[in-house]
C-alpha cells in the first residue's frame, strides 16, 4: 500500500510545490518555473501509471512478452515539446513586460497600474 | 528502488527552488530537475519520453530561461506579506488529492484500468497493422496522427506568438554595428569555439539518426527537431546572432516552420484523396504496411522540420531582442559620458 502509492504522493507534493510558487511568489520568472514544476509532476504521474511490473520498454522484440503501456508515453512526449513552446511564449511576455514596466515583480506592476488609473480618474474629474 | 531515490531528489530540488531567491540558481536547479525526471522516465521504461525530456527540460528550456534572465534581472524581490493563505490553499488541495489517491490502482499492477482499453491492441496488433517495432512511434504517427497534428499546430502557433512579441526589424547599417560589438565579445572563447565547430556536424548527424531511426528505437521527429536546433543554438551562442543569421536566413527558417505543418497536413489530404480516412496511410501504397511505413516517415519528417524551425525561431527572437537591448544600453552609456 505505502510503496504502491508512493509515486502518486510524490507527484502531489511536487504539484503542490509548483502551485505554491505560482500563488506565493511575485516574480514572474519564478512563477513560470513553478508552472514547469507543476507540469513535470503531471508527466511523472502519467508515466508512473504506464509502468507494469516486470515489463519492458514498448519496443517490440521476439523474446519479450510483457511491455509497459505505450499510450501515456505518446501523450507525454508531445506534451513536453508543446510545454517548452508555451513556456517560451510566457517568457517572451515577461520580457515585454520588463521593457514596458521596468520590473517583473507582480506587486510593482500592479502599483504602477493603480497609479496610472488614479491619474486618469483625477483628470476625468477635472 | 531507483525510482524512489530519484523521486526523493526531485522533491528536494523542488523545495530548494521554492527557497532560492537567486533566479540564476533557480534556473540551474530547473535544469537538474529536468535531467533527474528524464532519468526517472528511463527507469519507468518510457525511453522516448526520457529522450525528449533530456533534450527539452535539461537543454533548451534552461537556456531560454537564462536568456530571459539576462534581460529581466537575476534577483527576486522578497515579498513583504506572509504567504499563509497560499500555504493553506496548497495544504488543503494536497490533502484532498492524497485522499483521492487511496482508491488508485497500486503502482506497477498489470490489471489497472489504464492497461485494459486500447493499449492491448496497440501492443498485440501494431506489428501486423503498422509493421514497426517501436509502438510509441506507431501510436504517435499512425493511430493518433490527428492528435499529433494538433500538437504540431500548437507548437507552430506558439512560435508565431514569440515572433510577434519579440521580433524587431532592423536596418542593415544598424545590424553591422551591432554585429561588430558582438564579434569583439566572442573573441576570447577561442578553445570553446574550435571544439564547437568540430562537434556541430556530429550533433546534426545524430539528429538525423534520431529522426530516421525512430521507427526501430527511441526517437522520432520531436526529439530530432530539438537536437537539430540545439546545434544551431550552440553555434549562435558562440559566433553571434548575425553570423548565425548568415548561415540560416530568418525568412527561410520561418518558411520551413510553416512548410513542416503544411507537409504534415498534406499527407492527411493525400490519404483522403486516395479514398481512405484522414491520416489513414494504408491507402498510400498497394501494400498497406508499406503505406504505413511511408506515411510515418513523411509525417515524422514534417514534425522534425517544424519543431527544429520553431525552436530556432524562438532562440533567434530572444537573442535578437537581447542584442538590441545591449545596443541601446551602450548608446545610453556613450551619451552620458
Amino acid at each position: 500500500m505505502l510503496m504502491g502509492l508512493f509515486n502518486n504522493w510524490v507527484v502531489i507534493v511536487l504539484m503542490m510545490s509548483g502551485l505554491y510558487i505560482v500563488i506565493a511568489h511575485g516574480n514572474l520568472i519564478k512563477k513560470l518555473v513553478g508552472l514547469t514544476i507543476f507540469q513535470t509532476s503531471v508527466f511523472i504521474f502519467y508515466i508512473s501509471m504506464a509502468k507494469v511490473n516486470g515489463g519492458s520498454a514498448p519496443i517490440l522484440s521476439e523474446n519479450i512478452s510483457l511491455y509497459s503501456n505505450p499510450l501515456p508515453h505518446v501523450l507525454i512526449l508531445t506534451a513536453i515539446v508543446v510545454g517548452i513552446a508555451t513556456t517560451a511564449l510566457g517568457l517572451s511576455l515577461v520580457v515585454r513586460l520588463k521593457e514596458s514596466y521596468g520590473t517583473i515583480e507582480e506587486e510593482e506592476i500592479q502599483r504602477q497600474d493603480n497609479q496610472q488609473n488614479q491619474a486618469l480618474n483625477k483628470e476625468r474629474d477635472k | 528502488m531507483i525510482n524512489i531515490v530519484l523521486l526523493s531528489l526531485l522533491v528536494v530540488i523542488a523545495i530548494a527552488i521554492i527557497r532560492m531567491k537567486d533566479l540564476f540558481a533557480v534556473v540551474m536547479l530547473t535544469g537538474i530537475y529536468g535531467l533527474l525526471s528524464a532519468s526517472f522516465f528511463v527507469a519507468m521504461d518510457a525511453v522516448d519520453v526520457a529522450f525528449t525530456e533530456a533534450a527539452v527540460g535539461a537543454g533548451i528550456s534552461t537556456l531560454l530561461m537564462l536568456v530571459a534572465i539576462t534581460m529581466t534581472g537575476r534577483k527576486e524581490k522578497v515579498t513583504r506579506h506572509k504567504p499563509f493563505a497560499a500555504l493553506f490553499i496548497v495544504l488543503i488541495t494536497g490533502g484532498l488529492l492524497i485522499y483521492g489517491t487511496l482508491d488508485m490502482p497500486l503502482f506497477g499492477s498489470a490489471d489497472a484500468p489504464i492497461h485494459s482499453h486500447v493499449a492491448p491492441r496497440y501492443l498485440n496488433d501494431s506489428m501486423q497493422e503498422i509493421g514497426i517495432p517501436n509502438v510509441v512511434t506507431s501510436v504517435l504517427a499512425s493511430y493518433r496522427a490527428f492528435d499529433t497534428f494538433g500538437e504540431v499546430v500548437v507548437i507552430f502557433t506558439a512560435g508565431i506568438g514569440v515572433l510577434a512579441l519579440l521580433f524587431v526589424p532592423r536596418r542593415k547599417e544598424e545590424d553591422e554595428k551591432i554585429a561588430s560589438i558582438n564579434d569583439s565579445m566572442h573573441e576570447h572563447h577561442l578553445v570553446i569555439r574550435i571544439i564547437t565547430k568540430m562537434l556541430i556536424p556530429f550533433i546534426l548527424l545524430f539528429a538525423l539518426y534520431v529522426q530516421f531511426h525512430g521507427d526501430y528505437g527511441p526517437g522520432g521527429g520531436f526529439q530530432a527537431g530539438v537536437i537539430f536546433s540545439s546545434a544551431i543554438v550552440l553555434y549562435t551562442m558562440l559566433f553571434g546572432l548575425s553570423t548565425a543569421r548568415k548561415v540560416i536566413n530568418q525568412g527561410f527558417i520561418q518558411l520551413m516552420a510553416a512548410f513542416g505543418v503544411l507537409f504534415y497536413g498534406c499527407v492527411g489530404i493525400a490519404s483522403l484523396m486516395n479514398g481512405g480516412n484522414f491520416f489513414d496511410y494504408n491507402v498510400l501504397s498497394d501494400d498497406p504496411v508499406a503505406g504505413q511505413h511511408l506515411g510515418i516517415l513523411l509525417i515524422e519528417w514534417g514534425v522534425g522540420v517544424t519543431v527544429a524551425a520553431i525552436m530556432i525561431i524562438i532562440f533567434f527572437s530572444f537573442a535578437g531582442r537581447r542584442e538590441l537591448q545591449q545596443h541601446s544600453e551602450n548608446n545610453k552609456n556613450r551619451e552620458s559620458l
